[in-house]
């Protein structure tokens, strides 16, 4: 390895577990790209076998990788590759995602780095090794601001003083009021229903855990997202939990609920 | 190369479902390279350059951290 290369690190594996894929396997892994169009390729390090590819210091080195992780179609490009062959090899054997832009200077600085950590490693890899995470993120449902507003216009406010008192100015603030009262009601009533989706969803996961919801402008929704959290799956209960979010979504109107996956196992793969 | 699973398609995955994992999931083993940059700080680093498309990330970050309990 010269001085200017570094190793990108994809994800961790048992001792041996991508090895014979290349072997076995008609060489998947001697096609799949990697990061900055690389070769992918399996090394034995600090007890694991590791998925690597070389990358070039001087794009992906500490001080150029600050600088690039702020350009966004950099930042995408990179997301995707890395995504692209941890998908692909999650589906051919057990393995922990490395956390995007793991990189290393050597070889021998990768195996360091590992066998000083290869209990806690290993234990990792047993929990979601093999295992998949389904998405599931829950929207206020666009409807249900106009439907709530209607009905406690009239009653609610209506009781407070005898119709036909004060004057237009005085009635617009009354429906106004109204009206964020509702708002604010089903907002709350969602904000329950987001929370027992999750519960319920929770029951029949490994584990799980909430990201931060999205904004608008990154969810590409109008409407609030209430909810957005990620479930670990043994891969052979994806089936039913998507029937679980679609009864969900049947029992809870005022949510629009999405499902996302299956992934591999990113946001499990740490220690929280 | 295809995944073998169903799913959706990897140019189908909306990039801000994918960094919600990759940026806060995965298994950090630091290297001396990483050591500042795998952590926390590659978070912020990113954030920022989502920051600098769209502009109220942090306010709705903010107020969906006090609608979800």
């Amino acid at each position: 390895m010269t001085g200017n290369s570094g190793l990108w690190a994809y994800a961790i594996t048992e001792p041996g577990g991508g090895d014979a894929l290349t072997k076995h396997g008609g060489g998947h892994l001697s096609r799949l790209t990697g990061v900055a169009g690389a070769t992918v390729r399996t090394v034995a390090a600090g007890g694991f076998t590791v998925l690597v590819s070389d990358v070039d210091l001087a794009e992906f080195g500490e001080v150029a990788l600050r600088r690039n992780l702020e350009n966004l179609t950099w930042l995408e490009e990179v997301a995707r590759a890395h995504h692209h062959v941890i998908d692909a090899a999650s589906g051919l054997f057990p393995l922990l995602p490395t956390r995007l832009a793991t990189v290393y200077s050597s070889h021998a600085a990768m195996a360091a780095a590992l066998a000083r950590r290869q209990e806690e490693l290993r234990a990792a890899l047993r929990r979601v090794g093999g295992r998949v995470e389904w998405g599931v993120k829950a929207y206020l449902a666009p409807q249900q601001d106009a439907r709530d507003t209607e009905q406690p216009a009239g009653g609610q406010v209506g009781g407070e003083t005898a119709p036909g008192e004060g004057g237009a100015g005085l009635a617009y603030l009354k429906r106004r009021r109204a009206q964020l009262n509702a708002g604010e009601r089903s907002a709350r009533a969602a904000l329950a229903g987001a929370r027992a989706v999750h519960e319920e969803l929770s029951g029949r996961a490994a584990q799980a855990r909430l990201h931060p919801p999205q904004s608008p402008q990154l969810s590409g929704n109008q409407m609030p997202m209430l909810l957005n959290t990620a479930y670990l799956l043994d891969a052979s209960a994806s089936d039913g939990f998507a029937s679980a979010v679609a009864a969900a979504a049947t029992a809870h109107p005022e949510l629009r609920l999405e499902l996302t996956g299956p992934w591999p196992p990113y946001s499990f793969a740490g220690e929280d | 190369m295809d995944s073998p699973r169903a799913g959706v398609p990897a140019e189908r995955i909306a990039l801000v479902d994918l960094l919600d994992r990759l940026l806060a999931g995965g298994v950090v083993v630091s290297g001396e390279i990483t050591l500042s940059v795998a952590d926390v700080d590659l978070v912020t680093i990113s954030l920022r350059a989502l920051l600098a498309s769209v502009s109220s990330l942090d306010e709705s970050y903010a107020d969906a951290e006090r609608a979800i309990p």
